[in-house]
């Protein structure tokens, strides 16, 4: 098959665009496989083992561009490659007006915004520290999406911005509301009175969003990173949003959302969360509080959002299992009627902590028998997109579930919101729909169950989306903790009585 | 010790920025440079015989004659491979020279003192139009040429200048800028000024009215380049003020040698950084190509140095046709491209098209670094052949980015653990 | 309290374009950074982390 390459030297451009400018290359016809990467030793090798190296490709340094194109024939290749130029151009969503280039660094950036006042940096791991620094030793807030970013980086980086008296979030932080603005992949939602402290993207997609359904609305969402309340950074950040929320007016409620602290620093935790005087939900998954700790502690980030709007509604409330016991009964006679090839539940997830949060459920309930992947972790995203920008990483994990018969039960995560995928759930559901029928005809069901982290505010049309999963045959619950019941119920009838009460 | 680079590079800035460079009067290399023996100035970092590229050989071969040690080219060829020669950069001496120049001890050198920072420095002079040392000719009508400038028209302008006093360079090329110069390869207008400045003093001083003629005439025909000497003198001058300034990172020197590009940084002294000199992609004469050309080369990226050139190509219109850049756009956004890498704008050297801001100045290696954005210098383009020795087209020149990252690490070296102020 | 949280929010952002698409998209001021990787590679950028003003 030929392949046809280009080199453009000291040519840089974010993996996003890169990912683009691939899609339309190999929406080219006769293009069977396209790539454009920058020419780090670690493309090279992914050039090389998707058969696209060539000649052209290997003097290719980090810092020049490499767009390779394999295609049925040499005419199609030289068109597609032709094409390069004006691909290049138009996968720019930022490009400046002819004759008036963009800024190249920040300091050249503030003087054309001298009031500035966060730095949202999504640059790749090894170079955040330098930019989190420029930014933090301004005086800037900084969000910081980057992951890969060495530890020892993000405490130095959590030093400065405590010195200094603004936020670091992150790194590795995905999503953050500060006064009203989503950062990174945020959900639409409206203006209220809960603020959140998060060190977790998708949980705080989660939590946010539900609390948008139930009709209330978020004043502030800080995340803090994945590694806050690890033993080495001390939660110093989470400690300094807690503050911060404590004071705001805006805010009434407050909502913990991350991974259970590190032992040193409970003590700091529970000694910030007793000194705000506002009701405080903690949802650390997997952690098992002291009875005296201080604060509302919740199992789910489902049970994260109920608890906090029922507090402010001075409602009553108890976590169950499921929102509509009566529909799940209705799927479940669904689902087992398909016939599952065995109880095998894989997860494919794209955000870390949905994934983790369906272990946990899973565990007590189904032991070995479920294995959760989550596909936006580090080994998976280094210099390529996260899954929840380009599907398709995990549409073909999908469907080699699909072929290799190792799950009766698959399980997936759909998040929607700003600078998410326009459609993810279209990728998905074919690959699930791909995977079914391959089940199928190997003499088993593959069933599949998905729950929607969205709201009607995003620019994804969650009604739509969620259709476009049940038209796969894919079972939609609510929320991820209810489609990991639901999972674990499908080949599991003796969990009925515990999750779905007397019959 | 702490270095608090931010206010080094801040103090460079306004040293440069507060340079008045002045012509004050006529020299020769011995007496200004003490140039002894069998010495000889090049431009460019250093390089020894050996590794000169042809038309800088013609160039040595030129001055050796010029100063009679050789009666022949032959004969100079073989006195410049003896190893009798000794060779330094121009730039050693805190003077400058054009292309492949070369500064011998009799020639008659323009001495211009900063009064804004007490310095000085020294430029050869131009030699007009045709035949002549800088692009390698050696032959009898290039040293004609030289002995015309040290016989007649240094000591006219001598007189010239004792008669009207010095010449304030700085508000000289601050006009030629509003009217459409770089002062790099664009100097028709500060060409042209300067012939005004000086036509009725020499009017006055040039007794011999055949001898006035010339010079006149000299001045004002198929000349339009002679003003860059001046200039190179001017941006030396200022570039001196902040050539050991401890803790900066600012660019005091960038130079080539038709073989290597070499720069030096404020805070690293004398230490020079060498990369491959660039070929440059230009707009040739007709009859003339890209095989024709020889490397980058000359002391004249002084002008980039200093804030002028292609750092102010925005006030130059008509040189994006003389380096055959694409549009006018471009010289806009070149400007604009270099004001990433610099640390301050000069205000005494305001740009029209640019609403009056003043040319970026101050050129950071480690924005360089950071960005990969390298100082765009305007240039003329030399036939690489030293038998043709002659000018072929003019263009813009992408120096190379390693000397600024070495530097940028010998810098690192230098302030070792701390580094911040 | 930390003065962010009620100042409206002036962004500069650095690395991946489709931020600031979103960002102006929903309204607010940003100014995107045309980011490239430094000359050198990592051990050069903690060079000019270390050598920042």
């Amino acid at each position: 098959m030929p392949v046809r390459a280009v080199v453009r030297r000291s040519y840089y451009r974010d993996s996003m665009v890169l990912m683009r400018v691939a899609e339309a290359l190999r929406a080219r016809p006769g293009v069977r496989e396209a790539a454009a990467l920058m020419g780090t030793p670690a493309n090279h090798e992914l050039l090389a083992a998707a058969g696209l190296a060539a000649d052209e490709t290997k003097d290719a340094a980090p810092g020049d561009l490499v767009i390779a194109v394999s295609a049925d024939t040499t005419a199609a290749a030289d068109a597609a490659v032709g094409e390069v130029e004006r691909i290049l151009t138009e996968q720019r969503p930022m490009a400046a007006a002819p004759g008036r280039a963009l800024p190249r660094t920040l300091d050249s950036a503030l003087r054309q915004m001298p009031d500035a006042n966060l730095v949202a940096i999504s640059v790749p791991g090894e170079y955040a520290k330098l930019e989190a620094l420029r930014a933090l030793r301004r005086g800037l807030h900084v969000f910081l999406f980057s992951d890969n970013v060495p530890l020892d980086d993000e405490i130095e980086l959590k030093r400065l911005a405590v010195d200094k008296g603004v936020f670091c979030m992150g790194p590795d932080c995905g999503t953050a509301y500060v006064n009203g603005v989503g950062l990174g992949f945020a959900n639409v939602v409206p203006r209220g009175r809960i603020g959140c402290v998060a060190a977790s993207g998708t949980g705080l997609q989660a939590v946010v969003s539900r609390v948008a359904a139930l009709g209330e609305g978020i004043s502030h969402g800080i995340g803090v990173g994945g590694r806050d309340l690890s033993a080495e950074v001390g939660g110093v950040m989470t400690e300094m949003a807690l503050e911060a929320l404590a004071t705001d007016p805006a805010t009434e409620a407050i909502v913990v959302i991350g991974k259970p602290p590190a032992p040193s620093v409970v003590p700091k935790l529970e000694a910030a969360i007793g000194r705000i005087g506002k009701p405080v939900v903690v949802c650390c998954l997997g952690a098992r509080p002291a009875a005296s700790a201080p604060g509302r502690w919740v199992a789910t980030l489902e049970e994260a959002a109920e608890a906090t709007v029922a507090t402010l509604r001075a409602a009553a409330w108890t976590a169950r299992p499921f929102t509509d016991v009566a529909d799940v009964k209705t799927r479940l006679a669904r689902a087992r009627a398909q016939t599952p090839r065995g109880p095998a539940i894989l997860g494919l997830y794209t955000g870390g902590t949905l994934a983790h949060e369906a272990a946990l459920i899973l565990e007590p309930l189904v032991g070995k028998a479920a294995r959760l992947v989550d596909l936006g972790d580090d080994e998976f995203t280094r210099g390529r997109p996260h899954p929840m920008i380009d599907p398709e990483a995990r549409a073909g994990r999908v469907r080699e579930a699909g072929r290799s018969g190792e799950a009766g039960v698959l399980l997936v995560d759909l998040v929607l919101g700003r600078a998410v995928h326009p459609d993810p759930a279209t990728p998905l559901a074919a690959a699930v729909y791909d995977a079914r029928r391959a089940a199928g005809a190997a003499g088993g069901a593959l069933v599949a169950i998905a729950s929607v982290v969205g709201t009607d505010g995003d620019p994804q049309d969650l009604r739509r989306q969620i259709t476009t999963l049940e038209a796969a045959g894919v079972e939609v619950l609510p929320s991820n903790a209810q489609a990991a019941r639901f999972a674990a119920l499908v080949t599991r009838p003796d969990l009925e009585p515990m999750l779905l009460g007397a019959p | 010790m702490t270095i608090d680079i931010k206010a080094a590079n801040r103090e460079a800035v306004e040293r440069l920025c507060r340079a008045r460079p002045a012509w004050t009067g006529m020299t020769t290399a011995r007496e200004a440079l003490g140039l002894t023996g069998h010495t000889l100035l090049h431009s460019g970092p250093p390089i020894g015989w050996d590794r000169m590229c042809p038309i800088m050989r013609g160039a040595v071969m030129c001055a050796i004659q010029f100063e009679g040690w050789a009666a022949s080219p032959a004969e100079a060829e073989r006195l410049a491979a003896s190893g009798d020669i000794v060779f330094a950069p121009c730039h050693s001496r805190g003077a400058v020279a054009p292309m492949a120049g070369i500064i011998s001890p009799g020639m008659p050198l323009l001495i211009v003192e900063d009064r804004g920072n007490a310095t000085r420095s020294w430029s050869f002079m131009g030699t007009g139009p045709g035949p002549q040392l800088r692009f390698g000719a050696h032959g009898a009508e290039a040293l004609a040429r030289l002995a015309w400038n040290r016989d007649v028209l240094a000591p006219a302008f001598q007189r010239v200048l004792e008669r009207e006093g010095p010449v304030d360079l700085a508000a000289h090329m601050a006009q030629a800028l509003s009217m459409g110069d770089e002062m790099h390869m664009r100097n028709a207008a500060s060409t042209a000024l300067l012939a005004k400045a000086l036509a009725g003093p020499l009017a006055a001083v040039v007794g011999d009215p055949a001898q006035l003629e010339r010079i006149l005439r000299f001045l004002t025909r198929d000349n339009d380049q002679f003003f860059l000497t001046w200039a190179m003198a001017a941006a030396k001058a200022a570039a001196r003020s902040i050539e050991s300034l401890a803790g900066c990172t600012v660019v005091s020197t960038m130079a080539r040698n038709g073989v290597e590009f070499g720069i030096r940084v404020a805070g690293l002294g004398d230490r020079w950084f060498t990369g491959p000199a660039s070929v440059v992609a230009g707009s040739y004469f007709p009859g003339f190509t890209a095989a024709d050309a020889n490397r980058d080369v000359g002391d004249s990226a002084i002008m980039e140095t200093y804030g002028l050139g292609g750092m102010a190509m925005a006030a130059s219109p008509a040189v994006t046709r003389i380096v055959g850049a694409k549009s006018v756009s471009e010289a806009i956004e070149t400007t604009r491209r270099m004001a990433e890498i610099c640390v301050g704008r000069n205000a005494g050297f305001p740009i029209g098209t640019l609403d009056w801001e003043g040319t970026p100045t101050g050129i950071d290696v480690r924005k360089v670094v950071a960005t990969g954005i390298v100082p765009s210098i305007n240039t003329a383009i030399a036939h690489r052949d030293v038998g043709v020795a002659r000018i072929i087209g003019a263009g813009i020149s992408t120096p190379p980015l390693e000397p600024f990252v070495d530097a940028l690490v010998a810098f690192g070296e230098t302030v070792g653990g701390e580094g911040r102020g | 309290m930390v003065a962010v949280l009620d100042q409206p929010l002036r962004v500069v952002n650095v690395g991946l374009e489709l931020f600031a698409a979103e960002l102006t998209r929903a309204g607010v001021p940003v100014v995107h950074v045309d980011w490239r990787p430094p000359a050198g590679g990592p051990d050069v950028a903690a060079l000019l982390a270390r050598l920042d003003d």
